[in-house]
């Protein structure tokens, strides 16, 4: 059964929804800023910036909704309500409709903030909501809820994968014939304290305070870490079959999907890249594409000094001379690395880049790394050609050494 | 200084329209928490924690099943607080 995208929602710290997100970054803005708060001071947290949301959840959710939702699951419910009107609020089967949303962290919010309640006023005043608001499956079973999705609502979880995962599940689902339609993506909410302190502990933070807005430098020879960002990104997924028996428009069509794992390390990936190269050769197979199809990848690329080149050096791997001619993007020198969120909100990228027929800007990028050999799009948005069908990777790389590629073509 | 039965309808309705979404002037004393508010028992259990702390009040987990109508809560709050 061949999978098309029909809606498209999100919420970045580069706008509240697809139409601002996309716009932003085609003009290559960052959505990094200074935090609003004084955590640095308070805690003494040695990075006091990040790509925060750019449209606040209660501008546009109900106060009850505000209370009973983790953050994750805000943002996934404002994205998965743009994307199914952008779908054409489909009437659907129930039992034909799926909702896989993950996120990586999961209420990390909710949890912390019912720790603190705990401590300081007792385990009496913890609310009953805590449970079902935490729960990493939250925000698909809120998707869930709201569509009155009963084909199966799923949460894979791979750390910075998950979000792609989810849209690799969603694909499976339907090609599988389980089910017509499923609503699909990834969310984060995880700039707290906790989070921030940890993932600087690792090394893994750009610790450029001074100037945040070109902390996130993807392949740039000064990157020192990527940035951390929040949003969700939601698509509609869709069968071929159903989507034109209503007429649907169609954004793009979803025809590939690589899976694999490093078996190398915890937190670090695989220096020779052997699983990343694997992800994206499988997510070709399955397509029944050629490497030299591909216009187009939407990298992972985060900004760390260890993970840009170990992707970028695979793509040169695979597609050889050709990637001379791939325009390869780094959003997250936009957004800020959304884990959970980032797969599902580069979807929207890599299909809005395939229905544009331009792919988007990496900014901040002064010195390109001299063993970078793809032609990296700098600065300002790059067309791809005019006519024809156009082929576009996004990849997904999660701490635990989860690797996950997705193939898209134009409509 | 004990509050009124109004002072703690007031209070009691505030916390109801911020969970559920529910219209403040159909937060009245005869109103049933599940049949007329429709108010599920997670929610309930959500706006007893919350009055707890707003009136310093203790509302056992066995009176919860006592507490039918909007009425029956202000009731209980007014007289736990004397």
């Amino acid at each position: 059964m061949a999978v098309v995208v029909t809606g498209l929602g999100c919420t970045t710290p580069l706008g509240g929804d697809v139409p601002s997100t996309w716009q932003a970054a085609l003009e290559g803005r960052s959505g990094v800023r200074t935090l609003d708060n004084d955590w640095a001071e308070l805690y003494g947290l040695p990075v006091n910036f990040a790509g925060q949301i750019a449209v606040q959840p209660g501008e546009v959710l109900s106060r009850p909704e505000i209370k009973r939702m983790d953050p994750s699951a805000q943002y996934a419910i404002i994205a998965a309500r743009e994307a199914w009107r952008d779908a054409g609020s489909p009437e659907v089967d129930p039992e034909r409709l799926g909702a896989v949303v993950s996120s990586g962290i999961g209420g990390v919010w909710t949890l912390l903030t019912a720790w603190d309640t705990v401590k300081d006023r007792g385990a009496a005043r913890v609310l009953p909501l805590t449970v079902p608001m935490l729960m990493p499956n939250s925000p698909a079973a809120y998707v869930e809820l709201e569509m009155g999705a009963k084909a199966g609502a799923h949460a894979p979880v791979s750390a910075c994968a998950s979000g792609a995962e989810a849209i690799g599940m969603a694909f499976e689902m339907i090609e599988s014939g389980r089910a017509d339609v499923v609503v699909a993506g990834g969310t984060e909410a995880a700039i707290h304290p906790l989070p921030l302190s940890a993932f600087a502990a690792m090394q893994a933070l750009s610790k450029r305070n001074d100037s945040p807005a070109t902390a996130s430098r993807p392949y740039d020879t000064t990157r020192d870490g990527f940035v951390l960002g929040e949003g969700a990104g939601i698509l509609v997924l869709e069968s071929e079959e159903h989507a034109k028996a209503r007429g649907a428009r169609i954004h793009a069509r979803l025809v590939g999907l690589g899976l694999s794992s490093d078996a190398h390390h915890i937190a670090a990936p695989d220096p020779g890249g052997a699983g990343q190269t694997r992800a994206m050769k499988l997510a070709l197979e399955r397509a029944g594409l050629a490497p030299a199809d591909v216009a187009h990848v939407n990298a992972h690329a985060t900004s760390t000094p260890a993970g840009d080149m170990v992707e970028a050096r695979g793509i040169r791997g695979i597609m050889g001379a050709h990637a001379d001619q791939v325009l390869l993007s780094a959003t997250k020198s936009m957004t800020g690395h959304l884990l959970g969120g980032a797969g599902a909100v580069e979807s929207v990228f890599t299909i809005k880049a395939l229905q544009d027929r331009v792919a988007p800007p990496t900014i901040n990028v002064d010195s390109p790394d001299p063993e970078l050999e793809v032609d990296l799009v700098r600065n300002t948005p790059r067309a791809m050609a005019a006519s024809g069908d156009l082929a576009a990777i996004n990849n997904s790389f999660g701490f635990g050494g989860h690797n996950v590629a997705l193939v898209f073509i134009t409509a | 200084m004990a509050l009124s039965e109004q002072e703690v309808l007031a209070g009691l309705a505030e916390i109801v329209v911020e969970e559920t979404g529910i219209d403040a002037g159909d937060v009245q004393l005869e109103k049933s928490f599940t049949d007329d508010l429709d108010i599920d028992s997670l929610s309930m259990m959500t706006i007893v924690t919350l009055a707890e702390e707003k009136f310093d009040v203790r509302i056992p987990d066995e009176e919860v099943k006592n507490l039918v109508t909007v009425g029956d809560a202000v009731s209980y709050i007014t007289t736990a607080q004397a």
